[in-house]
Protein backbone atom coordinates (compact mmCIF):
# COMPACT_ATOMS: atom_id res chain seq x y z
CA UNK A 1 0.00 0.00 0.00
CA UNK A 2 3.10 2.34 1.21
CA UNK A 3 4.84 1.38 -2.34
CA UNK A 4 1.62 2.28 -4.25
CA UNK A 5 1.08 5.42 -2.71
CA UNK A 6 4.69 6.59 -3.45
CA UNK A 7 4.47 5.14 -7.15
CA UNK A 8 1.31 7.05 -7.61
CA UNK A 9 2.71 10.50 -6.37
CA UNK A 10 5.68 10.19 -8.74
CA UNK A 11 2.99 9.28 -11.65
CA UNK A 12 0.92 11.60 -10.47
CA UNK A 13 3.93 14.64 -11.23
CA UNK A 14 5.27 12.74 -14.58
CA UNK A 15 3.27 9.97 -15.83
CA UNK A 16 6.26 9.02 -18.33
CA UNK A 17 8.87 8.49 -15.46
CA UNK A 18 9.85 5.00 -16.71
CA UNK A 19 10.15 1.96 -14.33
CA UNK A 20 14.08 2.59 -13.57
CA UNK A 21 13.84 6.30 -12.55
CA UNK A 22 10.36 5.47 -10.26
CA UNK A 23 12.75 3.26 -8.68
CA UNK A 24 15.31 5.08 -7.97
CA UNK A 25 13.15 7.74 -6.68
CA UNK A 26 11.14 5.71 -4.89
CA UNK A 27 13.85 3.70 -3.17
CA UNK A 28 11.78 0.78 -4.40
CA UNK A 29 12.82 -1.99 -6.87
CA UNK A 30 12.09 -2.22 -10.27
CA UNK A 31 9.52 -5.48 -9.68
CA UNK A 32 7.98 -3.96 -6.62
CA UNK A 33 7.33 -0.65 -8.60
CA UNK A 34 5.87 -3.07 -11.37
CA UNK A 35 3.76 -4.58 -9.41
CA UNK A 36 2.45 -1.20 -7.67
CA UNK A 37 1.40 0.09 -11.29
CA UNK A 38 -0.48 -3.35 -12.40
CA UNK A 39 -2.73 -3.22 -8.91
CA UNK A 40 -3.15 1.32 -9.53
CA UNK A 41 -4.32 0.06 -12.85
CA UNK A 42 -6.23 -3.33 -12.27
CA UNK A 43 -7.85 -1.54 -8.79
CA UNK A 44 -9.30 1.08 -10.78
CA UNK A 45 -7.09 4.12 -9.28
CA UNK A 46 -4.92 4.69 -12.17
CA UNK A 47 -7.32 5.02 -15.30
CA UNK A 48 -5.13 5.68 -18.03
CA UNK A 49 -2.28 8.21 -18.73
CA UNK A 50 -2.47 11.61 -21.04
CA UNK A 51 -0.91 14.53 -22.26
CA UNK A 52 -1.78 18.41 -20.60
CA UNK A 53 -2.36 19.90 -23.57
CA UNK A 54 -3.00 23.37 -24.36
CA UNK A 55 -4.97 23.25 -27.30
CA UNK A 56 -4.67 27.23 -28.19
CA UNK A 57 -1.16 26.59 -28.26
CA UNK A 58 -1.75 24.57 -31.62
CA UNK A 59 -2.02 24.63 -35.04
CA UNK A 60 -5.71 23.65 -35.45
CA UNK A 61 -6.50 25.02 -31.84
CA UNK A 62 -9.97 22.95 -30.62
CA UNK A 63 -12.68 24.55 -28.62
CA UNK A 64 -13.41 23.52 -24.98
CA UNK A 65 -16.57 24.16 -22.86
CA UNK A 66 -17.64 23.85 -19.92
CA UNK A 67 -21.67 22.79 -19.98
CA UNK A 68 -23.76 22.77 -16.76
CA UNK A 69 -26.61 19.92 -17.11
CA UNK A 70 -29.73 20.17 -15.29
CA UNK A 71 -31.67 16.81 -15.04
CA UNK A 72 -34.95 15.91 -13.84
CA UNK A 73 -34.94 12.13 -12.61
CA UNK A 74 -37.83 9.33 -12.30
CA UNK A 75 -38.51 6.03 -10.26
CA UNK A 76 -36.46 4.25 -13.51
CA UNK A 77 -33.83 6.57 -14.09
CA UNK A 78 -31.17 7.68 -11.52
CA UNK A 79 -27.98 9.76 -11.87
CA UNK A 80 -26.13 6.97 -13.19
CA UNK A 81 -28.26 6.04 -16.09
CA UNK A 82 -28.08 10.02 -17.56
CA UNK A 83 -24.54 10.09 -16.65
CA UNK A 84 -23.69 6.47 -18.98
CA UNK A 85 -25.69 8.16 -21.79
CA UNK A 86 -24.01 11.39 -21.80
CA UNK A 87 -20.28 9.73 -21.01
CA UNK A 88 -20.97 7.86 -24.08
CA UNK A 89 -20.48 10.86 -26.57
CA UNK A 90 -17.04 11.15 -27.25
CA UNK A 91 -16.96 15.14 -27.59
CA UNK A 92 -17.28 14.65 -23.77
CA UNK A 93 -14.11 14.72 -22.15
CA UNK A 94 -15.14 14.50 -18.52
CA UNK A 95 -18.19 14.62 -16.62
CA UNK A 96 -18.73 14.87 -13.10
CA UNK A 97 -22.09 15.14 -11.24
CA UNK A 98 -21.49 18.11 -8.21
CA UNK A 99 -23.75 20.22 -6.03
CA UNK A 100 -25.11 23.68 -6.12
CA UNK A 101 -27.34 24.94 -8.92
CA UNK A 102 -27.01 22.39 -11.28
CA UNK A 103 -26.44 18.41 -11.43
CA UNK A 104 -23.56 17.89 -14.06
CA UNK A 105 -20.66 19.40 -15.03
CA UNK A 106 -19.14 18.46 -17.89
CA UNK A 107 -16.16 19.10 -20.21
CA UNK A 108 -16.82 19.28 -24.13
CA UNK A 109 -14.04 18.88 -26.34
CA UNK A 110 -14.70 20.14 -30.33
CA UNK A 111 -13.24 21.57 -33.29
CA UNK A 112 -14.95 24.78 -32.93
CA UNK A 113 -18.21 26.82 -31.17
CA UNK A 114 -20.28 25.60 -33.71
CA UNK A 115 -19.38 22.08 -33.46
CA UNK A 116 -19.86 22.43 -29.68
CA UNK A 117 -23.22 23.86 -29.78
CA UNK A 118 -24.42 21.32 -32.38
CA UNK A 119 -23.23 18.72 -30.32
CA UNK A 120 -25.49 20.19 -27.11
CA UNK A 121 -28.37 21.53 -28.67
CA UNK A 122 -28.51 18.16 -30.73
CA UNK A 123 -26.89 15.49 -28.91
CA UNK A 124 -27.28 16.38 -25.26
CA UNK A 125 -30.51 18.73 -24.59
CA UNK A 126 -32.91 16.27 -26.64
CA UNK A 127 -31.98 13.46 -24.20
CA UNK A 128 -35.43 12.99 -22.12
CA UNK A 129 -34.05 13.61 -18.51
CA UNK A 130 -32.22 17.02 -19.76
CA UNK A 131 -34.04 20.19 -18.74
CA UNK A 132 -31.75 22.71 -18.75
CA UNK A 133 -28.26 23.11 -20.48
CA UNK A 134 -26.01 26.22 -20.02
CA UNK A 135 -22.51 25.98 -22.22
CA UNK A 136 -19.18 28.32 -21.28
CA UNK A 137 -17.01 28.32 -23.42
CA UNK A 138 -13.34 28.26 -22.19
CA UNK A 139 -11.67 31.64 -23.52
CA UNK A 140 -8.12 31.05 -21.98
CA UNK A 141 -6.55 28.23 -19.71
CA UNK A 142 -4.12 29.52 -17.20
CA UNK A 143 -3.51 26.12 -15.56
CA UNK A 144 -4.36 22.50 -16.01
CA UNK A 145 -3.71 19.28 -14.46
CA UNK A 146 -1.72 21.22 -11.63
CA UNK A 147 0.40 22.75 -14.35
CA UNK A 148 1.07 26.95 -15.35
CA UNK A 149 0.53 27.39 -18.71
CA UNK A 150 2.12 30.39 -18.83
CA UNK A 151 6.30 30.09 -17.60
CA UNK A 152 6.55 29.66 -14.00
CA UNK A 153 8.53 32.25 -12.08
CA UNK A 154 12.07 32.50 -13.62
CA UNK A 155 15.16 30.84 -11.77
CA UNK A 156 16.97 33.64 -10.76
CA UNK A 157 19.42 32.24 -8.20
CA UNK A 158 23.42 32.69 -8.44
CA UNK A 159 24.44 29.86 -10.59
CA UNK A 160 26.91 28.56 -7.40
CA UNK A 161 26.42 29.73 -4.08
CA UNK A 162 27.70 28.51 -0.87
CA UNK B 1 41.12 53.99 0.99
CA UNK B 2 42.98 52.61 3.34
CA UNK B 3 41.35 49.09 4.28
CA UNK B 4 41.08 48.04 8.32
CA UNK B 5 42.96 45.02 8.64
CA UNK B 6 40.11 42.28 9.46
CA UNK B 7 39.05 43.32 5.82
CA UNK B 8 41.89 42.63 4.45
CA UNK B 9 43.00 39.54 6.05
CA UNK B 10 39.40 37.34 5.03
CA UNK B 11 40.06 35.32 2.91
CA UNK B 12 37.76 35.32 -0.63
CA UNK B 13 35.45 32.58 -0.35
CA UNK B 14 36.73 29.20 -2.32
CA UNK B 15 33.06 29.06 -3.93
CA UNK B 16 34.04 32.56 -5.83
CA UNK B 17 36.25 30.78 -8.10
CA UNK B 18 33.40 27.97 -9.34
CA UNK B 19 30.93 30.69 -9.30
CA UNK B 20 33.31 32.99 -11.82
CA UNK B 21 33.44 30.08 -14.02
CA UNK B 22 30.37 29.22 -14.30
CA UNK B 23 29.35 32.28 -14.74
CA UNK B 24 30.97 32.48 -17.94
CA UNK B 25 28.99 30.31 -20.14
CA UNK B 26 25.61 30.47 -20.61
CA UNK B 27 24.75 26.51 -20.86
CA UNK B 28 24.98 25.66 -18.03
CA UNK B 29 23.19 23.06 -16.37
CA UNK B 30 24.05 23.91 -11.83
CA UNK B 31 24.15 21.38 -9.43
CA UNK B 32 25.99 24.57 -7.31
CA UNK B 33 23.37 26.12 -6.02
CA UNK B 34 23.02 25.93 -2.28
CA UNK B 35 19.47 27.32 -1.87
CA UNK B 36 15.82 25.76 -3.02
CA UNK B 37 14.63 25.70 -6.55
CA UNK B 38 11.44 26.51 -5.74
CA UNK B 39 9.60 29.69 -5.09
CA UNK B 40 8.50 31.00 -1.07
CA UNK B 41 4.63 29.66 -0.45
CA UNK B 42 2.09 31.67 -2.26
CA UNK B 43 0.60 32.00 1.31
CA UNK B 44 3.70 33.47 2.64
CA UNK B 45 4.23 35.94 -0.49
CA UNK B 46 0.71 36.69 -0.07
CA UNK B 47 0.93 37.88 3.42
CA UNK B 48 4.36 39.65 2.77
CA UNK B 49 1.94 41.61 -0.21
CA UNK B 50 -0.90 42.25 2.17
CA UNK B 51 1.66 43.98 5.01
CA UNK B 52 2.61 46.15 2.29
CA UNK B 53 -0.76 47.21 1.72
CA UNK B 54 -1.62 47.50 4.98
CA UNK B 55 1.38 50.38 5.27
CA UNK B 56 3.39 48.09 7.94
CA UNK B 57 6.62 49.66 6.61
CA UNK B 58 7.83 50.29 10.56
CA UNK B 59 10.51 48.75 12.71
CA UNK B 60 9.30 45.98 14.60
CA UNK B 61 10.33 45.43 18.30
CA UNK B 62 13.87 44.29 18.06
CA UNK B 63 13.48 40.92 18.87
CA UNK B 64 10.41 40.59 16.18
CA UNK B 65 7.21 40.93 16.10
CA UNK B 66 5.68 39.42 19.32
CA UNK B 67 3.11 36.91 17.28
CA UNK B 68 5.72 36.15 15.27
CA UNK B 69 8.32 35.00 18.48
CA UNK B 70 5.19 32.84 19.78
CA UNK B 71 4.67 30.85 16.22
CA UNK B 72 8.57 30.19 16.30
CA UNK B 73 8.65 29.50 19.88
CA UNK B 74 5.52 26.65 19.21
CA UNK B 75 6.62 25.42 15.81
CA UNK B 76 10.12 24.66 17.58
CA UNK B 77 8.34 22.19 19.58
CA UNK B 78 7.99 19.52 17.33
CA UNK B 79 11.47 19.22 17.86
CA UNK B 80 11.17 18.20 21.41
CA UNK B 81 11.89 21.77 23.46
CA UNK B 82 9.95 24.47 24.33
CA UNK B 83 11.40 28.31 24.12
CA UNK B 84 9.54 31.16 26.39
CA UNK B 85 8.96 33.72 23.07
CA UNK B 86 9.40 36.69 25.37
CA UNK B 87 13.14 35.97 26.66
CA UNK B 88 14.14 32.96 24.42
CA UNK B 89 13.81 33.96 20.97
CA UNK B 90 15.52 36.80 19.07
CA UNK B 91 14.38 36.90 15.02
CA UNK B 92 17.25 37.70 12.77
CA UNK B 93 18.11 39.11 9.22
CA UNK B 94 18.77 35.35 7.88
CA UNK B 95 20.24 32.72 10.22
CA UNK B 96 23.74 34.39 9.23
CA UNK B 97 22.91 36.94 11.07
CA UNK B 98 21.96 34.77 14.23
CA UNK B 99 24.73 33.05 13.31
CA UNK B 100 27.22 36.05 13.47
CA UNK B 101 25.45 36.75 16.97
CA UNK B 102 26.28 34.29 18.91
CA UNK B 103 29.69 34.60 17.79
CA UNK B 104 29.68 38.21 18.85
CA UNK B 105 27.67 36.92 22.06
CA UNK B 106 29.83 33.98 23.66
CA UNK B 107 33.46 34.15 21.96
CA UNK B 108 35.91 36.44 23.41
CA UNK B 109 39.11 37.24 22.19
CA UNK B 110 41.51 33.84 21.91
CA UNK B 111 38.32 31.53 22.80
CA UNK B 112 38.71 28.56 20.73
CA UNK B 113 35.99 27.44 18.74
CA UNK B 114 35.67 23.98 17.56
CA UNK B 115 34.47 23.37 13.80
CA UNK B 116 33.83 19.87 12.48
CA UNK B 117 34.42 20.20 8.70
CA UNK B 118 33.35 19.89 5.96
CA UNK B 119 30.67 22.51 6.70
CA UNK B 120 29.33 25.45 5.30
CA UNK B 121 32.25 28.50 4.62
CA UNK B 122 30.40 31.57 6.99
CA UNK B 123 31.91 30.03 10.48
CA UNK B 124 35.48 30.39 10.39
CA UNK B 125 35.26 34.20 9.29
CA UNK B 126 31.97 34.61 11.73
CA UNK B 127 34.82 33.60 14.58
CA UNK B 128 37.61 35.38 13.61
CA UNK B 129 35.48 38.52 12.96
CA UNK B 130 34.94 37.79 17.03
CA UNK B 131 38.60 37.34 17.90
CA UNK B 132 37.97 33.32 18.61
CA UNK B 133 40.38 30.94 16.96
CA UNK B 134 38.78 28.32 14.71
CA UNK B 135 39.64 24.54 15.52
CA UNK B 136 39.00 22.55 12.85
CA UNK B 137 37.53 19.02 13.46
CA UNK B 138 37.65 16.82 10.37
CA UNK B 139 34.76 14.46 9.86
CA UNK B 140 35.27 11.53 7.85
CA UNK B 141 33.33 9.56 5.05
CA UNK B 142 33.67 6.56 7.23
CA UNK B 143 31.70 8.12 9.59
CA UNK B 144 28.75 9.20 7.14
CA UNK B 145 30.40 13.07 7.82
CA UNK B 146 28.56 12.74 11.42
CA UNK B 147 30.78 14.02 14.55
CA UNK B 148 31.79 11.51 16.55
CA UNK B 149 33.66 11.40 20.10
CA UNK B 150 36.17 10.14 19.07
CA UNK B 151 36.92 13.18 16.19
CA UNK B 152 36.43 15.63 18.73
CA UNK B 153 39.23 14.12 20.75
CA UNK B 154 41.95 14.03 18.18
CA UNK B 155 41.21 16.94 17.39
CA UNK B 156 42.23 18.49 20.50
CA UNK B 157 38.62 19.84 20.56
CA UNK B 158 38.84 19.26 24.83
CA UNK B 159 40.63 22.67 25.04
CA UNK B 160 37.87 24.57 22.78
CA UNK B 161 35.37 26.90 24.81
CA UNK B 162 32.66 26.52 22.08
CA UNK B 163 31.26 23.85 19.60
CA UNK B 164 29.59 24.59 16.06
CA UNK B 165 27.33 21.98 15.03
CA UNK B 166 25.49 22.25 11.68
CA UNK B 167 23.22 19.40 10.92
CA UNK B 168 21.71 18.85 8.93
CA UNK B 169 25.16 19.58 7.08
CA UNK B 170 25.78 21.67 4.11
CA UNK B 171 27.96 20.25 1.93
CA UNK B 172 27.08 16.42 3.32
CA UNK B 173 23.83 15.87 3.82
CA UNK B 174 24.81 14.27 7.02
CA UNK B 175 22.71 14.25 10.24
CA UNK B 176 23.58 13.40 13.73
CA UNK B 177 21.62 10.19 15.11
CA UNK B 178 20.68 9.86 18.73
CA UNK B 179 23.48 8.06 20.03
CA UNK B 180 26.82 10.17 17.94
CA UNK B 181 24.17 13.42 19.06
CA UNK B 182 24.77 11.75 22.94
CA UNK B 183 28.64 11.34 22.94
CA UNK B 184 29.38 14.85 21.60
CA UNK B 185 26.31 15.97 24.00
CA UNK B 186 28.84 14.44 26.53
CA UNK B 187 31.74 15.75 25.71
CA UNK B 188 31.13 18.92 25.69
CA UNK B 189 29.47 18.59 29.46
CA UNK B 190 32.48 16.68 30.37
CA UNK B 191 34.86 19.97 28.66
CA UNK B 192 32.42 22.89 29.35
CA UNK B 193 31.92 23.24 26.12
CA UNK B 194 28.61 25.84 25.03
CA UNK B 195 27.49 24.72 21.35
CA UNK B 196 26.30 27.33 18.64
CA UNK B 197 24.00 24.68 16.40
CA UNK B 198 23.15 25.62 13.18
CA UNK B 199 19.69 24.45 12.58
CA UNK B 200 18.38 25.88 9.16
CA UNK B 201 18.09 22.21 7.67
CA UNK B 202 16.27 20.99 10.21
CA UNK B 203 13.19 20.71 8.32
CA UNK B 204 14.93 18.78 5.29
CA UNK B 205 15.38 15.02 6.85
CA UNK B 206 14.63 12.33 5.29
CA UNK B 207 13.31 9.23 7.19
CA UNK B 208 13.12 10.65 10.42
CA UNK B 209 12.80 13.96 12.45
CA UNK B 210 15.56 15.95 13.25
CA UNK B 211 17.33 15.62 16.69
CA UNK B 212 18.34 18.68 18.36
CA UNK B 213 21.66 18.89 20.37
CA UNK B 214 19.50 21.14 22.72
CA UNK B 215 17.52 18.13 23.63
CA UNK B 216 20.50 16.26 25.10
CA UNK B 217 20.52 16.04 28.95
CA UNK B 218 22.26 19.28 30.33
CA UNK B 219 22.66 21.14 26.79
CA UNK B 220 19.48 23.36 26.61
CA UNK B 221 21.77 25.64 28.65
CA UNK B 222 24.89 25.45 27.14
CA UNK B 223 23.11 25.58 23.43
CA UNK B 224 21.80 28.40 20.96
CA UNK B 225 19.51 27.10 18.59
CA UNK B 226 19.74 28.42 15.16
CA UNK B 227 16.30 28.21 12.21
CA UNK B 228 14.94 30.78 9.61
CA UNK B 229 12.88 30.54 7.11
CA UNK B 230 15.22 30.22 3.71
CA UNK B 231 15.56 26.26 3.00
CA UNK B 232 12.16 24.67 5.15
CA UNK B 233 9.70 27.60 3.07
CA UNK B 234 12.07 28.65 0.16
CA UNK B 235 12.49 32.20 1.61
CA UNK B 236 16.15 32.79 1.20
CA UNK B 237 16.04 36.27 -0.10
CA UNK B 238 13.31 37.34 2.40
CA UNK B 239 16.18 36.62 5.34
CA UNK B 240 14.36 35.90 7.79
CA UNK B 241 16.27 33.49 10.82
CA UNK B 242 16.30 33.23 14.74
CA UNK B 243 17.98 32.03 17.56
CA UNK B 244 16.36 30.26 20.62
CA UNK B 245 18.35 29.35 23.79
CA UNK B 246 18.67 30.28 27.58
CA UNK B 247 17.72 33.95 28.10
CA UNK B 248 21.18 35.09 29.17
CA UNK B 249 22.34 34.33 25.19
CA UNK B 250 19.36 36.04 23.78
CA UNK B 251 19.75 39.05 25.54
CA UNK B 252 23.50 39.08 24.76
CA UNK B 253 22.63 38.35 21.13
CA UNK B 254 19.73 40.86 21.39
CA UNK B 255 22.01 43.73 22.68
CA UNK B 256 23.89 43.51 19.75
CA UNK B 257 21.72 42.84 16.98
CA UNK B 258 19.34 46.38 18.79
CA UNK B 259 22.38 48.15 17.67
CA UNK B 260 23.91 46.66 14.04
CA UNK B 261 19.84 45.65 12.80
CA UNK B 262 17.70 47.09 15.29
CA UNK B 263 15.44 44.66 13.87
CA UNK B 264 14.65 41.90 11.14
CA UNK B 265 12.65 43.18 8.08
CA UNK B 266 9.08 43.76 8.62
CA UNK B 267 7.81 42.52 5.33
CA UNK B 268 9.79 39.06 5.87
CA UNK B 269 7.61 39.21 9.18
CA UNK B 270 4.60 39.06 8.10
CA UNK B 271 5.50 36.23 5.85
CA UNK B 272 7.13 33.88 7.97
CA UNK B 273 4.17 34.30 10.09
CA UNK B 274 1.73 33.08 6.94
CA UNK B 275 4.56 29.99 6.75
CA UNK B 276 3.99 29.12 9.72
CA UNK B 277 0.31 29.20 9.91
CA UNK B 278 -0.59 28.05 6.68
CA UNK B 279 2.22 26.72 4.65
CA UNK B 280 2.73 22.64 6.66
CA UNK B 281 1.22 21.56 3.32
CA UNK B 282 3.92 22.93 1.11
CA UNK B 283 6.87 21.93 3.21
CA UNK B 284 5.71 18.74 2.90
CA UNK B 285 5.31 18.61 -0.66
CA UNK B 286 8.82 20.13 -1.09
CA UNK B 287 10.51 17.42 1.33
CA UNK B 288 8.71 14.54 -0.63
CA UNK B 289 9.90 16.01 -4.39
CA UNK B 290 13.57 16.72 -2.42
CA UNK B 291 13.28 13.06 -1.21
CA UNK B 292 12.51 11.62 -4.43
CA UNK B 293 15.27 13.91 -6.08
CA UNK B 294 18.05 12.51 -3.25
CA UNK B 295 17.06 9.11 -3.91
CA UNK B 296 18.06 9.52 -8.00
CA UNK B 297 20.94 11.29 -7.84
CA UNK B 298 22.30 9.05 -4.85
CA UNK B 299 21.43 5.51 -6.99
CA UNK B 300 22.89 7.34 -10.15
CA UNK B 301 26.57 8.39 -8.43
CA UNK B 302 26.40 4.66 -6.86
CA UNK B 303 25.71 3.36 -10.72
CA UNK B 304 28.15 5.34 -12.61
CA UNK B 305 31.28 4.58 -10.02
CA UNK B 306 30.97 7.67 -7.62
CA UNK B 307 30.50 6.11 -4.03
CA UNK B 308 28.08 8.49 -2.20
CA UNK B 309 26.52 8.09 1.29
CA UNK B 310 23.24 8.22 1.90
CA UNK B 311 22.42 11.33 2.98
CA UNK B 312 19.50 12.19 4.97
CA UNK B 313 19.16 15.80 5.51
CA UNK B 314 19.34 19.08 3.41
CA UNK B 315 19.14 19.19 -0.23
CA UNK B 316 22.79 18.00 -1.15
CA UNK B 317 24.83 14.53 -1.96
CA UNK B 318 28.79 14.00 -1.53
CA UNK B 319 30.10 11.85 -3.89
CA UNK B 320 33.23 10.43 -3.43
CA UNK B 321 35.00 11.11 -7.15
CA UNK B 322 37.99 8.76 -6.66
CA UNK B 323 40.37 12.16 -7.08
CA UNK B 324 41.15 15.49 -6.59
CA UNK B 325 37.89 17.32 -6.44
CA UNK B 326 38.46 20.59 -7.92
CA UNK B 327 40.17 18.65 -11.13
CA UNK B 328 36.99 17.14 -11.47
CA UNK B 329 34.56 19.79 -11.06
CA UNK B 330 36.54 22.05 -13.22
CA UNK B 331 37.57 19.44 -16.33
CA UNK B 332 33.40 18.41 -15.94
CA UNK B 333 32.52 22.08 -15.78
CA UNK B 334 34.68 22.04 -19.04
CA UNK B 335 34.05 19.13 -20.81
CA UNK B 336 29.90 18.56 -20.10
CA UNK B 337 28.89 22.64 -18.90
CA UNK B 338 27.50 20.48 -15.46
CA UNK B 339 28.58 22.60 -12.42
CA UNK B 340 29.27 21.01 -9.08
CA UNK B 341 31.24 22.54 -6.14
CA UNK B 342 34.38 20.84 -5.19
CA UNK B 343 34.47 19.61 -1.42
CA UNK B 344 37.09 21.09 -0.30
CA UNK B 345 36.12 24.31 -0.45
CA UNK B 346 34.53 23.19 2.87
CA UNK B 347 37.26 22.71 4.84
CA UNK B 348 39.31 19.68 5.76
CA UNK B 349 37.54 16.23 5.09
CA UNK B 350 35.68 17.64 2.26
CA UNK B 351 38.53 16.80 -0.51
CA UNK B 352 37.97 14.08 -2.76
CA UNK B 353 34.50 14.55 -2.69
CA UNK B 354 31.76 17.19 -4.75
CA UNK B 355 29.01 18.83 -3.52
CA UNK B 356 26.16 18.41 -5.61
CA UNK B 357 22.87 20.45 -4.99
CA UNK B 358 19.88 18.43 -5.85
CA UNK B 359 17.37 21.72 -5.69
CA UNK B 360 16.98 21.68 -9.40
CA UNK B 361 14.23 19.99 -11.03
CA UNK B 362 14.01 16.23 -11.96
CA UNK B 363 14.52 17.09 -15.38
CA UNK B 364 17.64 18.92 -15.05
CA UNK B 365 18.97 16.26 -12.36
CA UNK B 366 18.43 13.37 -14.87
CA UNK B 367 20.31 15.32 -18.03
CA UNK B 368 22.98 16.62 -15.60
CA UNK B 369 23.70 13.21 -14.28
CA UNK B 370 23.35 11.60 -17.32
CA UNK B 371 26.21 13.96 -18.79
CA UNK B 372 28.31 13.05 -15.51
CA UNK B 373 27.83 9.30 -15.76
CA UNK B 374 29.28 9.93 -19.76
CA UNK B 375 32.41 12.08 -18.36
CA UNK B 376 33.34 9.55 -15.41
CA UNK B 377 33.25 7.09 -18.03
CA UNK B 378 34.94 8.40 -20.77
CA UNK B 379 36.96 10.98 -19.68
CA UNK B 380 37.66 11.35 -15.82
CA UNK B 381 41.14 9.80 -14.87
CA UNK B 382 40.88 8.66 -11.31
CA UNK B 383 43.87 9.70 -8.94
CA UNK B 384 43.35 6.39 -7.11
Amino acid sequence: MEAEREVLDVLARNAREGIDDIAAQTGLDAATVEEAIATLEGNGVVHGYQAVIDWDATEEGKIRAIVEINVELDRETGYEQVADRIAKFPAVDALHLVSGDYDFAVEVLGESMQDVSQFISEQVAPLPEVTQTVTHYIMETYKDGGIRFVDGDEDDRLSVSP
Amino acid sequence: MRLAERAHTLPPSGIRKFFELTEARDDVISLGVGEPDFSAPWAARTAAIDSLERGRTSYTANRGIAALRERIAAHHERYGQRYDPETEVVVTTGASEAVDLAFRALVDPGDVVAVHEPTYISYRPGIELAGGKPLAVPTRAADDFRLTRERLEAAGADAADLLVLCYPNNPTGAIMDEGTLAEVAAFCREHDLRVVADEIYAALTYGGEHASIATQPGMRERSVVINGFSKAYAMTGLRLGYALGPADAIDGMNRIHQYTMLSAPTTAQHAAMAALDRCDEEVREMVDEYNRRRRLVVSRFNGMGLDTFEPKGAFYAFPDCGGDDDRFAEELLESTGVAVVPGSVFGSGGEGHLRVSYATSMRELKEATDRMAAFVEEAWEPDR
